[in-house]
């Protein structure tokens, strides 16, 4: 076990992964209008989802978790990129980016 | 000593990532995900990885945090009437949040690892004779044992990469653009005339340039250079 863990414990790490969740999925619900603070608040629950690798990792000592998070954040790059560019493409053509207006593209 | 530190980071984190969620502007929101990147950085470092705490600040801060940041700034959006549904969520949002937490900590204060669990893949870090760092052991455990995930990382990279460009990319009617088919199919006959004339005469008519009945009038795109490209000849040689 990582020594540094080994003093702290993995509790305080779970309990601040677990507070960047909430907080990400408090996000959502809390601007529900504007899609860039959704995206943030998803870049929020994938580096909690990372903190808890990091920590689990570093608590065993087995460095598949932390490998882990460089896979998950390559996935998260890729989805901010494609994200970021969807919302671009949308503002362009309707001069706004107001989460309801999305229902009008369905059939 | 460490628990100071982790406990600094951990506060400045929780406190950034509720500054990201209630920032009023959303600028704001941006520079308190950078913060919170920042601190989230290091309480990696805490935990024992280096690499990934540089990662995460050159990949998150570098890229992803500045890509918000532009696209936050790039494009004229009304940020304050989006923000008249807040109290009627707000109340359901919290709701939520409070059961995830408390089904959280009920599964982290209950867990227990299994008999059964293999062995853990270290890399090699900390054996004797095995890689010294932690980027040593991850670079020997990327190419080695997850060769296939770290390959399809690259091709989801790429992917992505692909996607973002064939979104955004527009096509402008004007610009110096080249047809490249055009280009190639060029022919020496097509464009070059050779002359036989006197001493002195025909080339000052033109401004002192010869210009070939086919110029790159034909092969730039219409409208660019100012010149509708019917009227390509004008400025040909007498």
């Amino acid at each position: 076990m990582n020594s540094a863990i080994a003093q702290i414990g993995l509790g305080p790490f779970l309990t601040v992964s677990a507070a960047l969740l909430v907080l990400g999925v408090f996000g959502i619900f809390l601007n529900r209008k504007n899609i860039i603070i959704i995206m943030m608040s998803m870049e929020l629950i994938l580096l909690s989802a990372n903190l808890n690798f990091v920590a689990f990792s570093g608590a065993f000592g087995d460095l598949s978790g932390q490998v882990m998070v460089l896979f998950t954040l390559t996935i998260a790059a890729a989805e901010a990129a494609i994200g970021l560019a969807i919302l671009t493409v949308y503002f362009r053509n309707r001069g706004s980016i107001q989460v309801e207006d999305v229902a009008t593209m369905k059939g | 000593m460490i628990q100071l530190v982790f406990y600094v980071f951990a506060t400045v984190l929780v406190a950034s990532a509720a500054m990201v969620i209630s920032a009023r502007n959303p600028v704001h929101s941006v520079l308190f995900l950078i913060l919170g990147f920042f601190n989230a950085a290091g309480l990696f470092l805490v935990a024992g990885a280096e690499f990934l705490a540089m990662i995460l600040v050159i990949v998150y801060v570098g890229a992803v945090a500045v890509l918000f940041l532009f696209v936050v700034m790039m494009l004229d959006i009304d940020f304050t009437k989006m923000r008249e549904g807040l109290q009627r969520y707000a109340p359901f949002g919290a709701a939520v949040g409070c059961v995830l937490f408390a089904e959280l900590v009920m599964a982290g204060l209950h867990w227990v690892t299994s008999p059964a669990v293999p062995a853990p893949i270290t890399g090699g870090l900390g054996e004797p004779g095995g890689p010294m760092t932690n980027t040593a052991a991850l670079g020997t455990l990327i190419y080695t044992h997850y060769i296939l995930l770290f390959q399809l990382c690259g091709l989801i990279l790429l992917v992505a990469m692909i996607g973002a460009i064939t979104l955004t990319l527009r096509e402008k009617p004007t610009g110096r653009r080249q047809r490249i088919d055009r280009q190639h199919g060029r022919m020496r006959e097509d464009t070059l005339e050779m002359l036989d004339l006197p001493l002195g005469n025909g080339t000052t008519a033109n401004g002192g340039f010869l210009r070939p009945p086919g110029s790159y009038y034909d092969t730039a795109v219409p409208g660019s250079y100012g010149i509708p490209s019917s009227d390509s000849g004008e400025g040909e040689a007498k």
